[in-house]
């Protein structure tokens, strides 16, 4: 954690085996999920491609979703459970842009630009309501989630086509009053984002194959590199470091031209490049904001309330600010998530999307305390290799997908629990701790 | 008379008067609106004895100190493995013993009550060692142990053809209680007629007696522990009390009363639920007894009761006032419960303040 006072400056002789069983605890859910996936693939029986190509789709529609959880934890209000008022937020501008018949890119940024204000003021009622529960965030968080769901059937169920008219065949029922169960994107906003070219008639517009984007990436990033190191004379990485990035850039490159080569079915998948800028983007922005003023505050105040309460900072203000660059980023995602789907549950699709979310980053590594891109970014690959390879392996092993299904649910409900439980554990050991000096 | 009105109204606070308000609104409208009073009333009365003693769950547990129980489907799993298991006795033996339905509900809440007490032991350690979380734990503990439940619902060696699906694996999503009559068998105990209204004696009765023994255990020395455990935890333990010790005893209570609370409900809906089932069960209990005027610090018998039948009659005459001011409104009493659940949960956290 970084709270913990690290110890003193003298350098602690560590053999090699301490050395790795720090890293085995220190990074425990992670290791165990990792090898539950390569077992669970293997299981599976699952053909690389069609794996990959799942995993492509999952990983971009749900990766800034997963993203929007960083914020508050650098502020010290936890797991954001609270993201599902966003996703109903983006769910209800994906409605009425459908209605309004916005098609394809500018459909998506269209439904980008109205649900910003009122995920501000979501967040920002959200925000107020964490200040009154201080210390319980995440719990008010979540029972918020299911009164917002309340909040959201009564508009869409009840007050769509009497009190807010709505003259849409297709999406009201056939009594005219409420939304049908299921919206349907196709030939509206279905892709707009990942695939911004069907709408202008070129389907190829950024939508580049796996290996040709894989290697695209690695000359990025050697480019940038190499930018760093002499242009703006930045510091050069341990060896260790420098020769771990390079033989993966150099796996990864190789695996890709041997694709390319050999014309196998992997250059069938296509990557939503736009996708992949917007969440590049977002951890760009992460890592800015991090850095700015408003960033620094907020982890003082995520540090400790009270200090940084004592140093000036208005500790309220910061926080209902996390809440709103949160909910207004899950609304985003959200609608990112179900431009992908192409299709969604009008009563159901967000319901699931905290559980989801906040399992993806644990299990990439984070804590309550503490969450990085890295970390998500991890957690929302391997969460959803699990997601994917368990229905085929409980099928292969059981002869039921059933019990595949059942597991991967009980383990985001189990890595949340069991990391909640480890953090309040210390939490209390820390304040007791306190208490006795 | 009216400063203990005022006294009332104060302490219930401004979320339950919205509430109460509700109900007396609802009750109006259903006789404005001439809706059939004495089927709403035995509704009413039907869904306050089935809820009754899982709202009841709750009190050790906020006296003990750890909260309401969001967790309290631990002990609902409980109690359906005391019945499962008790109706799958009664299949593997009736070629030798024919066994009552009577016979088979007290056997089910036997069979519960180790589950109940090794469970709740588990589980109250767990939450001593979470002091200040406890509910946000309580709530994962609910959903992992119900999802690690469905899994192991497919695996449990339940034969008897009630349960099990005649090809397939695991045990059906919903199991009948009626083949062997245990079907409404507190219901109808002693139930009797008041002009069109039906009175479920047995049920009534039996929510009664659990919540005049657990009177009765808190006017006792170790409730009295408990409740100076859950009240003041430091001041208990100068005074000798073990604070630990009182919040696992406590929540092994909750727990246990969870389980024979969902038997109750089992026999009186006529149906277990597996699966999904149990998932949300602890929201609503936690709601009613919040709603009846308990705090997340604070509560008593009266505001399992008070609270049991605003709550589940809200839900009940809810539907039907809805329905009849427009046929477009169905859903209207699902939502109004989502709004009004999850509000005064919201509402008693608020009133709970930060640290």
């Amino acid at each position: 954690m970084s709270t913990k006072p690290t110890p003193s400056a003298a350098p602690v002789p560590r053999d090699f085996s301490a050395r790795s069983k720090e890293f085995f605890v220190k990074h425990m859910v992670t290791i165990m999920f990792l090898v539950l996936s390569v077992l669970g693939f293997i299981l599976s029986g699952m053909s690389p491609f069609l794996f990959l190509m799942d995993i492509v789709a999952r990983v971009s529609r749900n990766a800034f979703l997963v993203l929007s959880l960083v914020i508050p934890v650098m502020a010290g209000m936890g797991l954001n459970f609270s993201i599902v008022l966003g996703a109903m937020a983006g769910q209800a501008s994906l409605i009425f842009v459908t209605h309004w018949g916005v098609q394809g890119l500018p459909g998506i940024l269209l439904c980008m630009a109205l649900v910003t204000p009122l995920a501000m003021f979501l967040g920002f009622l959200t925000g107020n309501l964490f200040n009154k529960t201080k210390g319980q965030e995440m719990i008010a968080g979540l029972i918020l989630g299911f009164f917002a769901q309340g909040i959201y059937e009564l508009i869409f169920l009840q007050l769509v086509g009497g009190l807010i008219p709505m003259a849409n065949t297709t999406l009201v029922m056939s009594s005219g009053i409420g939304i049908r169960t299921t919206v349907d994107l196709t030939n509206g906003l279905k892709y707009g984002l990942d695939w911004p070219g069907q709408f202008w008639g070129n389907d190829l517009l950024l939508r580049p194959t796996l290996p040709w984007t894989v290697l695209g990436i690695a000359a990025a990033v050697v480019v940038a590199f190499l930018l760093y190191r002499f242009v703006l004379k930045g510091k050069i990485p341990s060896i260790s470091h420098l020769v771990g990035g390079a033989a993966c850039l150099g796996i990864a490159s190789w695996w890709s031209i041997i694709q390319i080569q050999t014309s196998s079915q992997i250059n069938w998948i296509r990557v939503p490049l736009l996708t992949w800028f917007v969440i590049a983007a977002l951890c760009g922005f992460i890592l800015f904001f991090s850095r700015t003023k408003l960033g620094q505050d907020m982890r003082s105040v995520g540090q400790d309330r009270h200090v940084a309460a004592v140093a000036g900072i208005q500790v309220n203000r910061v926080r209902i600010i996390a809440i709103m660059m949160s909910m207004v980023m899950a609304a985003w995602g959200h609608i990112i998530f179900l431009q992908n789907m192409g299709a969604f549950s009008t009563y159901g699709s967000h319901e699931q999307i905290g559980l989801y979310s906040v399992a993806a980053l644990l299990i990439g590594g984070a804590t309550v305390a503490k969450a990085t891109i890295g970390q998500a970014l991890l957690g929302v690959f391997l969460f959803h290799t699990l997601f994917v390879v368990s229905p085929a392996a409980g099928r292969q092993v059981f002869g039921d997908a059933q019990i595949g299904e059942y597991f991967r649910v009980f383990v985001a409900y189990g890595v949340i629990g069991v990391t909640l439980a480890m953090h309040a554990w210390k939490l209390l050991i820390q304040n007791r701790a306190k208490q006795q000096l | 008379m009216n400063s203990t009105l005022k006294d009332f109204i104060g302490s219930m606070g401004i979320a339950r008067l919205i509430i109460f308000a509700f109900f007396v609104f609802l009750c109006a409208a259903a006789v404005f609106l001439r809706l059939d009073l004495a089927e709403l009333l035995t509704s009413s009365l039907a869904r306050i004895g089935m809820w009754g003693v899982l709202v009841l769950a709750m009190l050790p547990a906020i006296v003990s100190g750890t909260g309401p129980n969001f967790g309290v489907s631990l002990g609902i799993l409980c109690g359906l493995v005391g019945g499962l298991t008790s109706l799958e006795i009664a299949y593997r033996l009736q070629e030798s013993v024919v066994m009552g339905p009577g016979f088979l509900f007290s056997l089910a809440i036997l069979i519960a009550l180790p589950f109940a007490v090794l469970a709740g032991f588990g589980y109250g350690w767990l939450l001593n060692r979470v002091k200040g979380s406890e509910m946000m734990i309580a709530t994962y503990v609910g959903f992992s142990v119900v999802s690690i439940m469905k899994l192991a619902w497919l695996f449990l060696p339940y034969s008897s053809p009630e349960m099990a699906w005649p090809i397939g694996r695991g045990v059906r999503v919903q199991i009948s209680l009626a083949n062997r009559g245990i079907t409404r068998i507190l219901n109808d105990f002693l139930s009797f007629r008041i002009g069109d209204v039906i009175v479920p004696t047995g049920l009534l009765l039996f929510f009664a007696l659990c919540c005049f023994l657990m009177y009765l255990f808190l006017r006792s020395k170790s409730g009295a522990a408990m409740y100076a455990a859950g009240d003041n935890p430091r001041f208990a333990e100068a005074a000798g009390v073990n604070v630990n010790a009182q919040r696992i005893f406590g929540t092994i209570l909750s727990t246990f009363l969870g389980a024979v609370g969902i038997l109750v409900y089992a026999q009186s809906y006529g149906f277990m639920q597996l699966y999904e089932g149990p998932m949300f069960m602890p929201f609503v209990a936690v709601a009613a007894v919040l709603i009846g005027g308990a705090s997340v610090k604070k509560a008593t018998i009266t505001h399992v009761v008070i609270g049991t039948a605003l709550f589940l009659g809200i839900q009940v005459i809810a539907v039907p006032v809805a329905n009849a001011f427009t046929a477009d409104w169905s859903s209207m009493g699902e939502i109004s419960r989502k709004i009004i659940q999850n509000g005064v949960i919201l509402y008693a956290l608020t009133q709970a303040g930060g640290d």
